[in-house]
């Protein structure tokens, strides 16, 4: 029953899924007030890239399909890296306005 | 040549960063020193770039890391521009990063990572590579966004991360969305499917991909709609830094956006997509940069929305793609020209205003009334730089435009190209607003404003730029033309 069930799944499952987590990202990005909520946002879209690039990777019939894997490789060490210098700003504008809220973060308009 | 070999000037300025994070580190008595290894590691890097224009290399062919990365004049002729760029932002943070006084080494690091990141931009020829090098520009900025102690930025740093972030992410998708169609992230292979016939089997996805690389690489651009971050980061950010974002990142963005739309996605199914989208947006972001440009009291705001509407002007030369035999190579090499020349006299103009603003403590505009009579150097470099910006001949600014608007007439965008020109009269107005405002006026204080060795240096190396490429553009065109030829051969 199991293979079954796995025979069935095919590479649209997998891109729906991904697709479906990327359009969840983007709008908690958009929607969230709190700036570590934007970047949860950030943080679900990259994981819906990588899941899409593993797909692709997976059904590829190219002759280099290790190019997917390579990328999701290096997004997840980049996204790190982000995360890192984003705590570190969002601790600095805490430090300075007792708040990560982007709503009150509005120093600067014309 | 070897792979070394070919990353040499990204590798020398990197060198530059460690070294100087080494110095700072184990000899901080001799913290003074640290701009000039900067400064050393820059001109490394020229040097190694101009011993590759003199040997005989054949342009385009070369490729290393398992073609991820290219030699070509079009990467040369960015590594001049950042390396010049870097240099200039260097000399002027000397003042404000002693001012400042903690962290000096790691500023100046983190402006040389920026550079390689920028450099190595230029020169990838894979998604995967034009991703990494985009963060290695990227992240350090962000940080440097925030370097401030105040709030503004702290908070300037913040939302250019986030923006950022999403923007990435959706650049992101994009890539993935291209991979999956094309099955290989080399700019050249996607080029190649795109061309073939089963590409128009997958139209959808491609067109789908094209849209979100547009939106990723247009926050990085700084184009409408992806602006809104621009003006506050700028203000925010401490001077020097928002000197460095506002032609660093863009003239990057540039490159590899011309670099990916005409080699992997340059074929007649996507080209007449682009071109329009590009040229609606060039429209857009000229006029709205514009306007809003009019009503600013802040004379780093105002430059950060004039910098939209110079995108504006960028996107004339990508959209002119149509031109017949010379089809890419016109508009293509419009759009490196204009980079320079904007470079240049972008950052001279924000030279200027780090001398100012540091000394009498403010970015009013109306507090640079009579500039003329407190600093004759600074207030003549400013108006220079601004008239260039401007595009009144004879200056630098107004070849470019002319070469760029030209490409856009002989690719059938007239009613483009007329926007572009009455942008420029609406630009007239702020611009020399500001040149007005330094020589008449402010009779109160006609205390001096004195300038440093370093800011003189820095501010005489921009307008000295400038004034050459204004006098004497031609050697600047042939060499945006020789570089854009490599993308269309």
């Amino acid at each position: 029953m199991s293979t079954l069930f796995l025979a069935s799944v095919g590479i649209e499952h997998f891109l729906t899924v991904g697709a479906l987590l990327f359009c969840l990202g983007l709008m908690i990005a958009l929607g969230k007030r709190n700036a570590i909520g934007v970047l949860m946002g950030v943080e679900l879209m990259l994981n819906a890239v990588n899941l899409t690039l593993l797909t692709f990777s997976r059904f590829s019939e190219s002759d280099r399909p290790i190019a997917g894997q390579t990328f999701v490789a290096f997004i997840i060490t980049v996204a790190a890296a982000e995360a890192a210098v984003a705590l570190a700003l969002a601790m600095s504008v805490y430090r300075n306005r007792e708040t990560v809220d982007v709503d009150q973060i509005n120093l600067l308009k014309s | 040549m070897n792979g070394i070999d070919t990353v040499g000037p990204q590798l020398s300025v990197l060198g530059a960063a460690g070294l100087i994070l080494v110095v700072d580190a184990l000899m901080p008595q001799h913290r003074r020193m640290l701009p000039f290894i900067a400064l050393f590691g820059l001109i490394v890097s020229a040097l190694w770039t101009v011993s590759w224009v003199g040997r005989d290399f054949a342009p385009a062919d070369i490729t290393t890391f398992d073609g991820t990365f290219s030699l070509d004049q079009y990467s040369a002729f960015f590594y001049f521009v950042f390396v010049g760029i870097t240099a200039t932002v260097v000399l002027a943070s000397i003042d404000w990063v002693n001012r400042e006084g903690r962290g000096q080494g790691e500023y100046y690091a983190l402006v040389m990572t920026v550079c390689s990141g920028l450099m190595f931009l230029s020169a990838s020829r894979d998604l995967i590579t034009i991703f990494l090098s985009l963060e290695l520009s990227s992240i350090p900025q962000y940080i440097l966004a925030g370097w401030g102690k105040d709030k503004r930025s702290s908070e300037a740093g913040i939302k250019y991360l986030l923006v950022g972030a999403v923007a990435s992410s959706l650049l992101l998708y994009g890539m993935a969305l291209l991979y999956g169609a094309t099955g290989t992230t080399l700019l050249d292979g996607i080029g190649a499917y795109v061309a073939s016939p089963e590409a128009e089997a997958n139209r959808g996805l491609l067109v789908l991909a094209m849209v979100l690389l547009m939106a990723g690489f247009g926050f990085k651009m700084a184009v409408v709609p992806f602006q809104m971050w621009v003006p506050d980061v700028y203000q925010g950010a401490p001077t020097p830094v928002a000197a460095f974002l506002s032609v660093g990142s863009k003239g990057a963005a540039f490159a590899v956006v011309v670099r990916v739309f005409i080699v992997a996605l340059g074929a007649d199914l996507l080209s007449d997509d682009w071109s329009m989208i590009f040229a609606i947006l060039a429209a857009v972001s000229m006029t709205l940069g514009n306007v809003m440009a009019v009503s600013q009291t802040d004379i780093k705001r105002m430059l950060g929305y004039s910098s939209i509407a110079q995108a504006g002007n960028f996107l004339i030369g990508l959209a002119a793609v149509s031109g017949g035999d010379e089809r890419f190579t016109l508009g293509a090499s419009g759009v490196l020209l204009f980079v320079a020349a904007y470079a240049f006299t972008n950052l001279g103009a924000f030279v200027a205003v780090i001398a100012i603003s540091q000394r009498i403590g403010s970015d009013q505009i109306k507090d640079y009334a009579g500039m003329w009579r407190r600093s004759p150097v600074l207030a003549l470099g400013l108006a220079f730089c601004l008239v260039s910006l401007t595009g009144i001949p004879p200056t630098v600014g107004f070849w470019a435009k002319l070469y760029i608007f030209n490409a856009g007439i002989r690719a059938d965008l007239g009613w483009l190209v007329i926007i572009g020109v009455l942008n420029s009269v609406v630009s007239a107005y702020y611009y020399l607003g500001v040149a007005r405002q330094l020589f008449t006026g402010g009779d109160e204080s006609t205390e001096r404003v004195p300038t440093s060795p370093s800011i003189s240096l820095s501010l005489g190396a921009a307008t000295l730029g400038v004034l050459v490429f204004s006098i004497i553009p031609m050697p600047l065109m042939s060499a945006a033309r020789d570089a854009a030829e490599v993308l269309t051969k």
